[in-house]
């Protein structure tokens, strides 16, 4: 029967609302700030949201997106192809062409869409993927929708990546390399300068996912690679607008002027209506706050730093390096639904992340650390770790 | 590419460790229904073939694999 494989998903799902858990899709019931909300009746702070520099509450990026709906409408009500092209679309475009360098961009109405219509369409039949097995799910689906033929390298291996290019030979020519700039589960940064210096050497096409590095990492927040000093071996940058920016979207840029034809050959780009003017103009405010105002990222990192300390200080198992995010592996998923509505209870919200998910297979408890935290704020989230998690969690 | 029987045996050497049951691993082996195998498993098995014969397992083959024979002629007939 059609629904019969859902079964077992039903079953869990009855089971968390019988324990009366909710961490897949935890209500917020009103937002007080960008680190402060009500979840499911209790008052939290947001400690699993990527809003990384805390521009989604930014009084001037929420006035960008009245005035623009006030003058544009709340939505376009067409795909980008037909009458969904207002100039706000093109003006972000520009404007993203120029913070990459590059003479065009496309935007694309969310960042799923970019990374799995640009995947599906960039490769096809008798073309390569080669992706990071740690990929996020958009590129996986993407590289399935392809009709290429789909290779993964062991995660943020360059090794791994060369013993398969190698033997890819002239093949190449016809390789869509795809990596992550800040990988979404761990929030490890990818090994950038080999991937790109094994791109020169063995030839392919490179694809860098700055979604969770845009804003991060780099100059004016332009990313991972141009962090790590080879963006220009990037042949196709792209992202979102849904974490350092605030918003919802995403984007290519790309040095290639086929990007224009790619433009009217991907599906998901196409039949799609285009994103409402008022998103558009919170994340073109949010951008340029991104390039102008460094302290941002400066304070991202230093509160990184504090909340990456305070977790390993605790004894918890956090990754081996502070970032943007910070996941505590455990390995157990009961211990982790437990933990994970322990720390909501204490006023704090996380992302809980179990296999499939995971990468690893463990379960995780997902911090994502905001400039706007206040340190007060990342002693509290600390504390409160210490009060559900560490009694339950084994030693790293 | 590596021979059938040579993928075959050295499948079964990988997988003997998990083989809870009373009857010895064969070709008609069935990966998830006989040893349980969960994707993650899979992609680690994946991951030894391809050290083990220095080639890349294209991700398309994976849906139309049930057996320790399905993946062993997969693989004899993979390009490199």
């Amino acid at each position: 029967m059609l629904l019969d494989k859902f079964a077992s998903m039903a079953r869990t799902r009855a089971e968390l609302e019988a324990a009366g858990l909710r961490p897949f899709g935890a209500v917020t019931e009103s937002l007080i700030s960008a680190t402060e909300a009500i979840v499911e009746g209790r008052p939290v702070i947001l400690a699993g949201t990527n809003n990384y520099l805390g521009l989604s509450y930014d009084p001037r990026c929420i006035a960008a997106a009245q005035e623009a709906a006030a003058r544009w409408g709340t939505g376009t009500t067409g795909s980008r192809m037909a009458n969904g092209t207002f100039a706000e679309h093109l003006a972000l475009e520009a404007e993203l062409a120029e913070l990459y360098g590059v003479p065009q961009a496309m935007v694309f109405t969310t960042g799923f869409a970019a990374t799995q219509g640009l995947c599906a369409t960039l490769a096809g039949p008798g073309d390569v993927i080669l992706l990071d097995a740690d990929s996020h799910a958009s590129i996986y689906s993407g590289a399935q929708l392809s009709g290429a033929e789909v290779i993964r390298f062991k995660h943020s291996d360059p090794a791994d990546l060369e013993k398969r290019l190698r033997r890819l030979g002239a093949r190449t020519a016809d390789t869509l390399i795809v990596v992550e700039g800040i990988y979404s589960m761990l929030g490890d940064t990818a090994p950038l300068a080999e991937i790109a210096a094994l791109k020169r050497e063995y030839g392919g096409w490179l694809m860098v996912d700055e979604a969770h590095s845009l804003g991060v990492l780099g100059e004016q927040g332009r990313g991972a690679a141009a962090a790590a000093g080879v963006a220009d071996a990037v042949d196709f940058f792209v992202g979102t607008f849904s974490k350092s920016l605030g918003a919802i979207g995403g984007f290519c840029a790309s040095p290639h002027a086929a990007l224009e034809a790619v433009r009217f050959s991907t599906r998901a780009y196409i039949f799609t209506a285009s994103a409402s003017p008022s998103v558009i103009a919170s994340a073109r405010a949010a951008l340029a706050i991104m390039r102008t105002e460094p302290e941002l990222q400066r304070r991202l990192w230093t509160n990184a730093e504090q909340l990456h300390a305070g977790l390993r200080e605790l004894g918890l198992a956090v990754g081996p390096q502070p970032g943007p995010v910070v996941a505590v592996t455990l390995d157990d998923r009961e211990t982790a639904l437990a933990a994970w509505q322990r720390l909501l209870e204490a006023g704090v919200y996380v992302n809980l992340v179990v296999p499939p998910a995971s990468p690893t297979g463990a379960s995780l408890l997902r911090c994502s650390v905001s400039a706007a935290h206040s340190e007060a704020q990342l002693e509290r989230i600390i504390a409160a770790f210490d009060a559900c998690v560490v009694p339950c969690a084994t030693a790293p | 590419m590596p021979d059938y029987q040579i993928c075959v045996d050295y499948i079964l050497s990988v997988l003997e460790p998990r083989n809870r049951g009373t009857r010895p691993l064969g070709e008609d082996t069935d990966l998830v229904a006989d040893i349980g195998l969960s994707s993650l498993q899979v992609m680690e098995l994946i991951e030894k073939l391809e050290d083990h014969f220095d080639i890349s397992i294209p991700l398309n083959i994976l849906p139309d694999i049930t057996t320790v024979g399905d993946l062993a002629a997969r693989l004899r007939n993979l390009d490199g």
